[in-house]
């Protein structure tokens, strides 16, 4: 019942009953039109032929008079396929034709009249009534002719047409109703397909896809799309999946560490000392966790793009300087050669704090992953550029260490990813996230290339207008 | 120094207050912006710590209304939202530091010292000279010398030694250098605090047996007097 309710309510159903109608109506028109033709050029006909004949007789009348005139009547009216005669007098008494006899009444009045009449059998008796069109014509001295043809086979055709109407309309209603019910049917399955399929995937099964007839149709379309949704949506979620699991692992290593100390000093230290440095070093792990949770918060809230006012104009030159003057000393306490090669005013739209952090992050980074000397050579030096490429302000921290292998460089812009090689160093995987996030941000680009050897890294930022 | 906390986490204006009595502060605690509002109009108090996010009043409108009434006492703005442009609109409000939550303690002791210092010398102009012990500073013509003896600094060096001897007796948190030498707010991910400050030390206190800056473990850096104890500084050693 309700599937039949379903049907009916289908759209396919619907277009289908309207495209019914149409065509019923259709159909009515055009053999309406035909018959009504077709009845008119047939009366035409008769019309014509009976005068015609009115025309003959009134010939041979004037010839032979009366005479003649029956003659040629009695001899026609034998022919097969004959029109109708009747010549008879002023009382209606026939004296020839092929009709039995007829009123005077009738017979008195001239022109064109339909009638009934009985034909004259072959054998005298009198035929069933037919009905005809005549013509009445007064001849000189009272008598009376009549011509006329039997229109029972005009009244067959049309009765040949009305059912061939009603069939028609009969046939239309049958196969237009059937082929709305397969046609919505049809339809109705691959939506009820669907409709399974998606409840499949809500309930949990996430690689479950719809059904590709390959037809290219509209619903083929829907569902293309709807795939790509979905392969958009999963690929989101399991980015999300794993940003969590990192988040959870990556936590849970100082969370742990913390928490071991904590206890070991319960444990073991005795003096208020001893107390003292583990309680010390809980808080700079703690700190730490909170260095994290700010970074993805600051990650999380760049990305939403809408936290940070970036219509202020800044100088990307002072920025570059005053960072790479804040770094200099770490990286010559680290022994490598900071070196930086900046163009005067560099204008760009923007946060001088989010450009600094970033740029910090570059350069923090090339300090402790640029250091090639694990690799036996000279250690840097990193270079720091910043310059205008037409409209564009390219900031560049290259270094000369390990680098990056080109197929690691799109995920390590990803949170919490670190390389294999930078396990062992501190840090948690956020610092290129962020400057990718501030990168966006100002509607920038953030690049990885290779330095051959080493890693150069480029914030790649419209330069703004008024330069 | 008398502080009044306008904070509705009640646990954590109770663990600021108990920090604040332990090291001498008079404290007094507000549990919503209207509360804090009342307490604070009446100016008896040397520093105002305003969490942001408050019932009733939230924290910016309260220092608003407080500086349109013509109360000019220093305000400490705690907040939850760390980010960039949050300080900014703390700032433009009428507070005169902003510190995001979760901080730890000494570092909001430093702010909250250098904010009711900074509050008492307001009166009279900044010094052109600052010293300490036999180290001599001269923001004029921009010389430092020790004993006599001219030191060469950089430009920046000079800032933070600026910033350290005006701030002499009083914790200066990595942070507030950050901040107030270098003007940046972001977490700079390595000790670039510590390589310049050290940077320093060896121009100033190298080859003279009385070192004037110290380090303040779990703290900061404060520079000082020999001799001179201050009573809120815990110094627990030094590092090269």
């Amino acid at each position: 019942m309700s599937g039949f309710g379903n049907l009916f309510r289908t759209t396919a159903f619907k277009l289908s009953l309207f495209y019914l109608a149409v065509f019923a109506i259709t159909i009515f028109l055009t053999l309406g039109y035909v018959a009504w033709n077709a009845q008119r050029l047939v009366h035409a006909q008769m019309i014509s032929t009976i005068d015609a004949e009115i025309t003959g007789l009134a010939e041979q009348f004037e010839r032979g008079g009366t005479r003649r005139l029956v003659g040629v009547v009695n001899r026609r009216s034998r022919s097969p396929g004959a029109s109708l005669y009747l010549i008879a007098t002023r009382e209606g008494r026939p004296i020839a034709g092929n009709v039995e006899a007829l009123s005077p009444e009738l017979l008195a009045r001239v022109g064109q009249h339909n009638i009934e009449y009985e034909r004259v059998g072959d054998d005298g008796r009198p035929a069933r009534v037919h009905r005809a069109i005549v013509r009445i014509y007064h001849l000189p001295g009272g008598n009376r002719l009549l011509v006329g043809r039997d229109i029972e086979e005009q009244q067959r055709l049309g009765e040949i047409i009305r059912r061939a109407f009603g069939w028609s309309l009969l046939l239309v209603g049958v196969f237009g109703g059937l082929g709305g019910w397969a046609v919505s049917k049809r339809m109705l399955k691959r939506v009820e397909d669907m409709t399974a399929t998606t409840q499949d995937i809500m309930a949990g099964d996430l690689d479950g896809r719809l059904a590709i007839k390959g037809t290219g149709d509209e619903l083929d379309r829907l569902a293309l799309a709807l795939n790509a949704m979905l392969d958009r949506i999963n690929e989101l979620m399991t980015g999300m999946r794993q940003v969590s699991d990192n988040i959870a692992h990556d936590l849970k290593t100082p969370l742990t560490r913390l928490r071991n100390r904590a206890d070991e000093a319960l444990r073991n230290a005795t003096t208020p000392d001893e107390l003292r440095s583990a309680l010390e070093s809980a808080i700079e792990e703690s700190d730490n966790l909170i260095r994290v949770f700010n970074a993805l918060l600051m990650i999380a809230r760049l990305e939403a793009g809408n936290a940070v006012d970036l219509t202020a104009e800044c100088d990307a030159a002072e920025i570059v300087s005053g960072v790479v003057e804040l770094y200099e000393a770490v990286a010559e306490e680290a022994g490598i050669p900071l070196e930086a090669a900046i163009e005067p005013h560099l204008p760009v739209h923007g946060s001088r704090e989010l450009l600094g952090q970033a740029l910090a992050n570059l350069i923090d980074n090339a300090i402790k992953y640029g250091d090639s000397r694990e690799g036996g050579n000279m250690a840097g030096p990193i270079t720091v550029t910043a310059r205008r490429n037409g409209d564009r302000i390219l900031i560049t921290v290259a270094d000369r260490g390990p680098g990056i292998p080109a197929e690691d460089r799109e995920r390590v812009r990803e949170r919490f990813v670190r390389l294999e090689n930078s396990r062992t160093r501190p840090g948690f995987g956020l610092g290129l996230s962020l400057v990718n996030a501030v990168a966006r941000l100002h509607e920038g680009d953030f690049r990885l290339e290779d330095n051959a050897p080493g890693l150069s890294a480029t914030l790649d930022l419209p330069a703004s207008g008024n330069a | 120094m008398k502080i009044l906390i306008i904070e509705d986490d009640q646990e954590a204006a109770a663990y600021l207050a108990k920090a604040l009595r332990e090291v001498g502060h008079v404290v007094d605690h507000a549990a919503d912006g209207l509360d804090g509002y009342g307490l604070a109009e009446a100016g008896e108090y040397d520093i105002l710590i305003v969490d942001r996010m408050l019932p009733k009043l939230d924290g910016l409108s309260l220092i608003r209304s407080l500086r349109e009434q013509g109360v000019s006492t220093p305000v400490l703005i705690l907040s939850a939202l760390g980010q960039v442009d949050d300080r900014v609109k703390g700032l433009r409000a009428g507070g005169d530091d902003y510190l995001p939550k979760p901080y730890a303690f000494s570092e909001l002791l430093a702010r909250v010292e250098v904010l009711a210092r900074r509050r008492g010398a307001t009166a009279e102009s900044e010094p052109t000279r600052y010293q300490v012990g036999d180290l001599e500073l001269d923001r004029l013509s921009r010389r430092v010398t020790r004993a006599g003896a001219d030191i060469e600094l950089q430009p920046r060096e000079f800032r933070l030694l600026e910033y350290l001897m005006k701030h002499a007796g009083q914790v200066v948190t990595r942070t507030m250098l950050l901040e107030n030498v270098w003007d940046y707010h972001f977490d700079p991910q390595t000790n670039v605090i510590d390589v310049h400050v050290s940077r320093l030390r060896a121009k100033i206190d190298k080859g003279f047996e009385r070192t004037l800056l110290h380090t303040i473990r779990g703290a900061g850096y404060m520079v000082r007097e020999p001799n001179a104890r201050d009573a809120g500084a815990r110094e627990a050693g030094r590092s090269a």
